[in-house]
Order: C-alpha cells, then structure tokens, then sequence
C-alpha cells in the first residue's frame, strides 16, 4: 500500500510531523521528543528504502495528483536524490538526540521547525519542477529562520537579521531566473526544460543564459560560494550547535541544485546555452576553498573555525562539480556526503567541548581544563585528520576520487595546500583547546552522555565511509552517469510523446 | 504611442531600481520596505513572463487568443511566500531591535 508512495515519504512524513508537533505546543518534552524521534526514524526507514530501490538504476517517478508531465508536479527519485535524502536523514538523526540533550528547550517549536527543515531539504533533493525547487527552498529557509535565532540571544539576531534580509533577496532572483527561463521556453518541468533548451537558437539563447546565470547566483549564495560566502561563518557560529550541524544540510542543497539545473539541464546537449556554468563555477571554487581555509586559520572560537571549515568543504565539492566529467561528480558526491556528516559532527563537538571550558566556551584562548580530554580530544582528533585528508580516513579518499578526475596543476595545488593550512588550523585550536590549560580554574562537568554518544556516531559514521568505500564509490559512479543521462530521464518523466504546454506561439 | 511592454518593462525596472536603493540603508525599517517593493516588481516580472495580453480568457475556448494560465499561477504562489516572508523579517527585524536597543543592520549604532 505504501510502496507506489514511497517517493513521496520523505516529504510527507516531516510535515505530518511538525502539524503533530505543532498541535502538542509546549507539552511535556518527553512526549514531544519521542514523537519528533520516532519521525525522524520512519524517516530513515523511507530513505533507507529508497536507496535501495534507487541503486538498481530505476528512476522513482511521483506524479503529485496524478497530472501527467509536464503539466502537473513530478517527484522524482534517482540516485543523487536518494542518497541525499538518506544524507539528511543520517544527519538529522544524531542531531536531534544531541538537541534533545536540552537545547531543544531553550526557545518554542523547537521540534515542529526542526521536521519542517527536514520536509524542505528532502522536498529540494527529489523535487523534478523549477518552481516546486522555489517552494521548498523556502520552505526550508523559513523554517531556518526561526531555527537561527532559537535560543535568542543577541549575538543571534544580529546574524540574523542579515540572514533573512540576503536570502529573501536571494529568493528574489530566483523567482527572476526561473520567469526567463519559462519566458523562453514556456516550461517549469525539468525532464522538459531540458529538452527545450535545446532547441531554444538565437537570440533567445541569451536569455537562457541569463535566467541560468541567475540561478547559479542563488545556488552559489546557497553553497557559499565567492564572493557570496561572507553571511555563513559568523551565521552558523551564532547559531545554537544543533541548529548549525543541521545548516551543514543546507549548503549541500545550492551543490545538488547545481548538478540538477546547470549539470542537467545546462549540460552538453544544451544547444546554445551549453555549459555557461563551469567557466564561472571553477575559478569561484578554487578561491572560495582558499578563502575557506584562510578563515579557518583567522578563527578565533572553534565554531567559527568550523564554519569556515564548512565554506571550504563545500567548495572542494564545488571543484570536483566544476570538472564537469561524470568521475568528478562521483568523487564530488562522495567528499561531500562525507564531509557533510563530518562537519555537521564537529559542530556538536564544538559544543561538548565549549561545555566544559568554563567560561571562556569555544575561544581559542587558554582556560580551564575538558572533564575529558581524552575521549573529545580522541574525537576531534579523528575529525580533523578526515577533514583534512589523511589516509586511511574517507576524507582522503574523497580528496584523492577529486584529484584523479582533475588533470589540472591549480586544482591539485589548491586541494592539496588547502589541507595543509586545514591542518594547521585545526591543530593550532586543538593545541589551544586541550594542552593550553590554566591548572588553578576549576574543572569542568562531563558531558551529556546522549549528546556524546550522538556525536560519537555521526562522526563514527562519517568515518565509516572508509571501510564501505568500494560500494559508496560503486554508487556514486552509477548516480553521476545517471545525471549526464539526460534522455532516461526524459524518458522517466515524460513518456515518449511529450506534449506542447504553451497555449500561444513562440514570440516572433 | 508607448507600447504595453515598454510601460510594464520601465515600470518594473523602476520599482526594482526604488528597492535596491531602499535595501542598501542602513536601517532594518527601510530594507524591509525594499524586500517587499522587489516581491512587487518580481510578481509583476513573473505575471509578464505569460506575454501581455488584452482580453484574453486564461483557459482555452475554442479558437482565439487565450492567456497563459501558469505565470498567474506561479505569482499567486510567489505572493503567499513573500507575503509571509516579509512579514517574518518584520518581526526578526523588530526582535533585533528590542535586543540590541538599535535599528542598526549591523545590529550596532554605527561607530561606536
């Protein structure tokens, strides 16, 4: 019975979720976290499900209404989305054990906001409409919105208010970009769109190819990219640690949106809008990553570091898109599912360990002595050496998939340098966090052994890609050619006989 | 004769001209006022992306011009959202301001 709606599980079950969670209000936490939880469960169950149909190649189609393409709503589930969605589910899990840990209760709705984030990512990841791409976007922002400033504070809406200002602004263009790209081609559908694009010659194709710049400015502000990456460090840094573990998700969403409308539909077969993107994309990423890193070595709180750490990593996914071969997307999608559990587990252990630092928290300036040093300084450690790119951690084969697809000197010399100036960085605050102690302040408390155990997970996770390397890899592979198949794709969602939707002729 | 296009075109070049200069002060009362003048120049940029169009039914009744329906539904939709976006970015704005005792961006009196 619920098998042909599988596709649309991970959409619906967050947003049966947060109507439940929102009816509970401000009952008792206990009640509202095991609901919240077992949710986020049945959530997993779904992506689970999905990947494993996804993986024999088939494309998931959703008909919302049952419309035929392109006329109503598509969802679509390929490789890319499946895995996504289970990335958001496997993130989102640990997170909300650690949130539980008490953060949950330091502002309202807490719960209701955190599954309407999960519907916008999931919605994002298996959407197969522009415009339906817009409204879960917003869906996923406004619930971050309020998620930004949970727990108040000055220093949070003094970041926020810049926030909602640049992504209104941001969704703005978007709505631009998508109203040329229907001007010129009278489609929303994406199958359709990139059929029609094609044929699109002169001097209409200069309008593609703004409405498809348009969209790479909104994506790359999304994913953080140069010179649109200045809102997130001091964002993500403010935010409270759950909160900006599970904004590591949200730049993933400007990359896959990438991959689907510049990757997909701007492609090879384009016509005369063929690949505006990677001339532009390469050269950003190669100095976001730069920058990235710099600002890690700048930070001076640890989960300003790791902010910074997330812009790079998110452009070292960015450089392997821009290679624009379907083994630079294998490596992409790969470093970036890893990178994302990783980050996203070195924010909550920022705050395990800001927790037990007294009053100076996540600065990078001596203070008192971690309750247990051993155990998150083994954890950070672990994070680290992945996120830099050492063997035999996932990171380095992730960085390693990367160079073997590039066959540029400025691509090796960016990655590599990049993990050598992560590296300092992390050390430098690793040395400042757990040996540069004033011995006379007081001890700390231990952690919340929950919170420990989710952190410990995520990253266990993370670092579990290692040993199930080969199949990821196999995975990846198949979900990047499948991308560049643009014609099963057409095939899926369209059917043989595509009908005309425009109700009028093209404009002489 | 001015054409319907010039009209709409100027007109929504201007109020997206108005908005941008609203959304570059320094203080959150104008920016919000230029976050919703640009949802009006980019509603009425999505509801001319259908063509213009005089006298024409959105829905097909034999032969005759006819208007496409999508764009009327897509700004409906991008209405709702930025309606409610804004006014969302009303009251984080006046949050701020309660939090920080200035209507600053910066969330500060500038130099101080």
């Amino acid at each position: 019975m619920i098998e042909p709606h599988l596709p649309a599980l991970p959409v619906l079950l967050p947003l049966v979720a947060a109507v439940v969670l929102l009816w509970l209000g401000d009952a008792a936490p206990r009640i509202v976290r095991l609901v919240s939880l077992a949710f986020v469960l049945l959530g997993l169950g779904a992506a689970l499900a999905l990947v494993d149909r996804a993986s024999s190649g088939e494309l998931l189609l959703y008909r919302l209404g049952a419309w035929p393409a392109p006329f109503g709503i598509v969802l679509v589930v390929d490789r890319l989305a499946a895995l996504m969605v289970l990335l958001v589910q496997l993130v989102a899990l640990p997170v909300l054990v650690h949130a539980s840990g008490g953060w949950d209760l330091r502002g309202r709705y807490f719960h209701a906001l955190f599954q309407f984030l999960l519907m916008g990512l999931c919605g994002a990841f298996v959407t197969g409409d522009l415009f339906n791409l817009f409204v879960f976007f917003e869906v996923l922002l406004t619930a971050s919105y309020v998620l930004l400033v949970h727990g108040h504070g000055r220093e949070r809406f003094r970041w926020g208010v810049p926030y909602v200002v640049l992504n209104l602004v941001a969704s703005a263009l978007f709505l631009i970009g998508v109203a040329v790209l229907y001007s010129a081609t009278g489609t929303l559908n994406l199958a359709d769109l990139a059929r029609r694009v094609a044929e699109v010659g002169e001097p209409d194709a200069a309008l593609l190819r703004s409405g498809a710049l348009l969209l790479f400015v909104v994506f790359g502000f999304k994913a953080a990219l140069a010179p649109l990456h200045l809102w997130l460090p001091a964002a993500y840094a403010a935010a409270s640690p759950p909160v900006a573990a599970l904004f590591v998700l949200m730049t993933k969403v400007g990359v896959v949106a990438i991959l689907r409308v510049h990757g997909a539909v701007f492609g090879d077969a384009a016509g005369a809008a063929a690949n505006v993107v990677p001339g532009w994309l390469m050269p950003l990423a190669l100095v976001t990553a730069a920058l990235g890193v710099f600002g890690a070595l700048a930070a001076h709180t640890l989960a300003h570091l790791i902010a910074w750490l997330n812009i790079a990593s998110v452009a070292t996914v960015l450089i392997a898109v821009s290679l624009w071969s379907a083994a630079g997307w294998s490596a992409a999608l790969y470093y970036m599912v890893h990178s994302t559990l990783v980050v996203a587990a070195l924010f909550l252990l920022a705050e395990l360990v800001a927790a037990q630092r007294g009053a100076a928290r996540g600065r990078l300036e001596p203070a008192s002595p971690v309750a247990q040093p051993a155990l998150l300084g083994s954890l950070l450690l672990l994070a680290a050496a992945s996120i830099v790119g050492l063997p035999p951690l996932p990171g380095f084969l992730g960085k390693l998939m990367i160079l073997q697809a590039a066959d540029s000197a400025l691509v090796w010399t960016v990655v590599l340098a990049s993990g050598f100036v992560t590296m300092i960085g992390l050390a430098r605050a690793g040395s400042i966090l757990f040996w540069s102690v004033r011995e006379e302040s007081e001890r700390g408390r231990a952690g919340h052994s929950a919170q420990l155990v989710a952190t410990a997970g995520l990253l266990a996770l993370g670092v579990a890609m290692a040993l199930a390397a080969a199949p990821i890899k196999d995975y990846t592979d198949a979900a990047a050619l499948q991308l560049r198949d643009g014609d099963a794709y057409l095939r899926a969602v369209l059917g043989r006989a595509a009908p005309s939707v425009r109700p009028y002729p093209p404009a002489p | 004769m001015i054409s319907l296009e010039f009209l709409v075109a100027s007109g929504v070049g201007w109020v997206a001209a108005c908005a941008i200069w609203l959304l570059l002060r320094g203080r959150t009362f104008p920016v919000v006022l230029g976050l919703s003048l640009l949802g009006y120049a980019v509603n009425v940029f999505i509801f001319a992306t259908g063509r213009l169009s005089l006298g024409a039914p959105p829905i097909l009744l034999g032969a005759g011009s006819v208007a496409d329906p999508l764009p009327q539904a897509l700004v409906l939709t991008a209405i709702v959202i930025g309606f409610a976006t804004v006014g969302l970015a009303i009251e984080i704005a006046a949050r701020s301001r309660d939090e920080a005792g200035s209507d600053h961006v910066d969330g500060e009196e500038p130099g101080r």
